[in-house]
């Protein structure tokens, strides 16, 4: 298995990611410079978290000129699996490998703290490992992380399933108090339709290890390895659900 | 994430300070007969920047020699850019604190920004990775717009560049009081980790090898800092161009530039371009390595044209590294600078002659020996004690009707400098590198060092301007007895200190008297607990408006060995025994009842036991690594019932408890007098033989006061309960009776109305 870790300049959670997937998960992981034009090879991409290019435009705009990021349409075409972290998600957004877009948090500040995510479907290869309803406590840290999709973009989302994960209480209850950035539904995590590439705004590898953080993020990573592992295929013409 | 977007430029500095502003006459002369000429205006720029308080501690030098500056595992002490100690298995961490107070009264945002980024440089110049961050803020009341809106600029300034430039913000503190209202403290401590054997020096060596500019490019930003912070501040538009701008981006460019750098093996040394620019780089790496250096101005990466060589030199623009490179290696750095998208420039060379020669292409600007920038006068001004001292120290809080307890619980709870700080550290992302075990709201901060697993470091920062301004002395030795309490409470023994002293004048004697006792309190703690002072800062001329309080703040780095086995502040099981281990007498004088119920800031501070507070801080550190005990937390401002309150508070878990009355004193002072060396501890019932054990290893009392349970913190006054544990409350009554959602709303800053 190998695992490619995009490294733009301003990344800051690559280090994390590659530790979680190394020396935690025991996976083969590899840094792959944003001036990268191919990832062939790779089993799986990760966009990890931080501030690429300093993010003084919107989040991840920059990133998503880079050759890294342009090769990753092609990437997917051919079945690859590509995990947005944080600022990850952000480029995913921005380059259109996922719908919607991201807001300022409503309360206007940056936020570090441990939320809930209610599992909405564990048919992904970063879900397989999942049941839908389960919770899981993973820490979130942005200030950009309001996910809004619009009356526009919401039936497909819905049809194709794209909600991954929703802010929870302890419990799996979604509702307004624990909604930490104000995202429309709740939405914490989206696929492509396929699954093969998910955005999520908390940090799975800031929760990969019993000492810091527990180990519900790497519930998240031994997903994607079991996926891989038994040679399971997204399919390409994802199933329309009314 | 996105981070704020920066703001426009500074104005021209040269147009609004004239070069030698800040030299007193005496120095003129001083220059004079060192140059054996006149010196050039430009030379006089250098001078006023390397000669100021801030950069040459003209003022405070010979009092820091009385700070202990060895211990076991000290690997470097002050004159380096940063301290390091040992912390095992062949890594070193390195620390140190300094303060961006001024630059944070005039721009909020940036002022504390830059304060941070300019830190991390400081470990980065060690070769350090920096992995922590934790800041001690001081303001004005916050229910005065102008301080809130100070202090919203300086946690949105230290959030904006900590979190972005990927180092978390694991600890601090933060406290208010009028005399902060136009001069806020921010002191920001870093911690950076490095192997031993790979410590980097700002000694310049070997002639013929070059002299390297890393970094952002240069600016007109930040002129004259250096002389800025050390003026008091005049409230005059001109001061914001001595603010400096800050860009995390290129920071954490820098730190992987510079770290790669480095690892080649062809760096000799670097420092990095802080307070005086190049001027204080140049001439400090040079002096200290005792070489000569020739350089050209005209090669230095700017960003703005038509900057006069005096402006390239005083600068202080940001994000910006000098290294001395082995020759013929130069490419090696310029590749790196390169992939990381730095500007990188070969702007000299060093010689033998023990000359720093600045030309701007065939213009010479100075040929001195840099020895004569950074042997800067020092002075003994005179010292006195403050007249208001005598009239503080005679009142007697005997005569106030002590308060309803459970309002006075509340209102301490709603005290700025006690209620919990997570509405401040939510907005700093303390998690990242992954290795935060312990996280911001416990007495200490815990970090794993992987690379040396188990163990771990643990880190703090304390200071009580309050005390030191009711008794300096008393106030230096509670800072550090408490920053090694505080340690102790997660497990860890103290390792090495670093502090902030920030004070008004020290041209004015009383104040100079405070800064002297301030100190040798700082001094005979360290001494006690035989931890070294490894490095430091001083600000002095805060003082707009009023004069604040003599407030020296205490980083303290402590270590564990095994990072697995630490404690925090809350309860964690229901039916535990919680005892008290140290002295159990604590008074009102000074305390933060008086004041924040009162509004009272009076009284004579008692000078602690030290070497019975030493004995208590190292039986709970004892504790707390074996296992023994469930939790710890220290009894600080509020007394036993504000600590009681916070354990329940983490925990979510009541308590009951009872404290011997027994002779007579008032209800208010039992519950809410302070004194360090008090620590409360909740443990198994089971344990409690292990833990005498330890308190008659270090002679220290013990008293079991009550057992965790319920959703009510239920105080009482009565005869010491059995070992069984604490039964109801006494014949007098419950003194508090408090259900945990009482306290956590009267704690909770965030959820108040405006």
């Amino acid at each position: 298995m190998n695992i490619g870790i995009v490294v733009f300049p301003g990344s800051n959670c690559d280090a994390d990611t590659y530790h979680a997937v190394r020396d935690v998960l025991g996976h083969h992981g590899q840094y792959v410079w944003h001036e990268e034009r191919s990832l062939a090879g790779l089993d799986a991409v990760i966009l990890p978290g931080g501030f690429s290019y300093g993010d003084y435009l919107r989040a991840g705009a920059i990133a998503t000129t880079s050759p890294a990021v342009r090769a990753l349409k092609p990437y997917v075409a051919g079945g690859g699996l590509v995990l947005g972290i944080c600022n990850g998600f952000q480029t995913l957004l921005e380059a259109g490998l996922l719908p919607g877009a991201m807001q300022p948090n409503l309360s206007g500040q940056f936020r570090c703290e441990f939320v809930h995510l209610r599992t909405e479907r564990a048919d992904t290869p970063f879900t397989c490992g999942l049941k839908p309803g389960d919770v899981l406590r993973i820490p979130i840290a942005h200030a950009e992380g309001r996910y809004l999709i619009g009356p526009a973009g919401r039936p497909a989302l819905a049809a194709y399933r794209q909600v991954v994960f929703r802010y929870c209480s302890a419990h799996g209850d979604v509702t307004p108090a624990v909604n930490p950035n104000g995202s429309e539904d709740a939405i914490a995590g989206v696929a492509s339709p396929s699954g093969a590439v998910l955005g999520l705004m908390p940090h799975p590898e800031r929760a990969s290890d019993e000492l810091v953080g527990g180990t519900d993020g790497a519930r998240i990573f031994s997903s994607l390895a079991t996926w891989i592992a038994t040679g399971r295929r997204v399919s390409m013409r994802p199933v329309e659900v009314h | 994430m996105a981070a704020r977007p920066r703001t426009e430029a500074a104005v021209p500095a040269s147009a609004v300070r004239a070069p030698g502003a800040g030299l007193r006459p005496s120095e003129r002369d001083e220059i004079r007969r060192r140059l054996g000429r006149d010196p050039t205006a430009a030379e006089l720029g250098m001078f006023d920047v390397m000669w100021s308080e801030h950069c040459a501690y003209k003022h405070s030098r010979a009092v820091l020699e009385r700070l202990p500056a060895r211990g076991p595992g000290l690997l470097r002490g002050p004159g380096e850019n940063a301290g390091a100690v040992s912390v095992g298995a062949g890594w070193a961490a390195v620390f140190k604190m300094e303060s961006h107070n001024h630059p944070s009264a005039v721009a909020p945002y940036h002022g504390a920004a830059t304060g941070v980024g300019g830190i991390i440089r400081d470990i980065l110049a060690m070769g350090a990775r920096p992995i922590a961050l934790l800041d001690s803020l001081r303001f004005g009341p916050p229910d005065d717009p102008g301080v809130a809106r100070t202090i919203q600029g300086v946690v949105a300034g230290i959030a904006g560049y900590g979190n972005s430039i990927g180092v978390p913000t694991v600890g601090g503190e933060l406290a208010c009081a009028p005399c902060y209202r136009r001069n806020p403290l921010v002191n920001v401590a870093c911690l950076g980790l490095v192997r031993e054997d790979r410590i980097a020096t700002a000694r310049a060596a070997g002639p013929g090898n070059a002299v390297v500019y890393l970094g952002a490019r240069t600016g007109r930003d930040g002129m004259h800092g250096a002389a800025f912070a050390s003026a008091g501040l005049a409230g005059e538009a001109a001061d914001r161009s001595a603010v400096q701008m800050g860009d995390p981006f290129a920071g954490k460019l820098l730190i992987e530039a510079t770290l790669q750098a480095l690892a080649t093996g062809a760096v000799v040394a670097l420092q990095d371009l802080g307070a005086a620019g190049l001027t204080c780089a140049l001439s400090e790496m040079a002096a200290r390595g005792g070489v000569g250096m020739d350089v050209d101005l005209g090669i230095v990466p700017r960003r703005e044209d038509g900057m006069t060589p005096e402006e390239v030199l005083l600068s202080e623009s940001q994000e910006r590294m000098l290294l001395v490179v082995r020759a013929g290696r130069e490419a090696e750095i310029r590749r790196i600078a390169g992939r990381w998208g730095l500007a990188a420039a070969v702007i000299g060379a060093i010689t033998d002659d023990r000359l720093l020669v600045i030309r701007d292409g065939d213009d010479v600007v100075t040929r001195l020996d840099p020895r004569h920038l950074t042997d800067a006068p020092s002075y003994a001004p005179d010292a006195v004690e403050p007249a208001y001292l005598a009239a503080l120290r005679g009142f007697d809080p005997a005569g106030l009707a002590p308060a309803v307890a459970e309002d006075a619980l509340v209102a301490l709870l709603r005290s700025p400098g006690v209620a919990s700080k997570r509405w401040v550290y939510r907005q700093y992302d303390h998690m990242i590198q992954t290795n935060t075990v312990v996280p911001p709201g416990a007495d200490a901060a815990v970090l794993r060092i992987r690379e040396a697993a188990p163990r771990g470091v643990a880190l703090t920062v304390d200071g009580n301007g309050r005390s030191c301004y009711l008794d300096p002395y008393v106030g230096g030795v509670l800072a550090v007895l408490e920053a090694a309490q505080n340690l102790a409470c997660v497990g860890a023994s103290p390792a090495a200190v670093t502090d902030c002293l920030n004070f008004a004048s020290p041209e004015r004697p009383d104040v100079f008297w405070t800064f002297r006792r301030a100190v040798d309190g700082i001094a005979h703690a360290c001494e006690a607990l035989d931890v070294p002072v490894v490095g430091g800062n001083v600000s002095f001329y805060n003082e707009a408006g009023e004069g604040i309080y003599p407030t020296p703040v205490v980083a303290m780095l402590g270590r564990l060995d095994d990072v697995r086995r630490h404690a925090g502040v809350g309860w964690t099981r229901e039916g535990d025994l919680i005892a008290l281990v140290g002295c159990e007498r604590g008074w009102l004088d000074g305390s933060e009842y008086l004041a924040a119920v009162h509004g009272i800031t009076a009284g004579r501070l008692r000078e602690p036991d030290v070497s019975a507070v030493v004995r208590a801080i190292r039986c709970v550190r004892e504790a707390v690594a074996a296992g023994v005990v469930s939790s710890a937390h220290d009894c600080s401002e509020g007394g036993i019932a504000v600590a009681l309150a916070e354990c329940s508070l983490a925990g979510g878990l009541g308590a009951r408890v009872v404290l011997d009355a027994a002779d007579e004193r008032r209800p208010d002072e039992i519950l809410f007098g302070e004194q360090v060396g008090r620590i409360v501890v909740s443990l198994r019932p089971g344990a409690l033989g292990a833990l005498g054990d330890l308190a008659r290893r270090f002679a220290v009392p013990l008293k079991v006061i009550g057992s965790v349970g319920g959703g009510r913190l239920v105080v009482g006054a009565g005869v010491a309960p059995s070992r069984a544990g604490a039964t109801a409350p006494g014949s007098a009554g419950p003194w508090l009776d408090v259900d945990l959602a009482t306290l956590a709303a009267a704690s909770d800053m965030e959820e108040r109305p405006a």
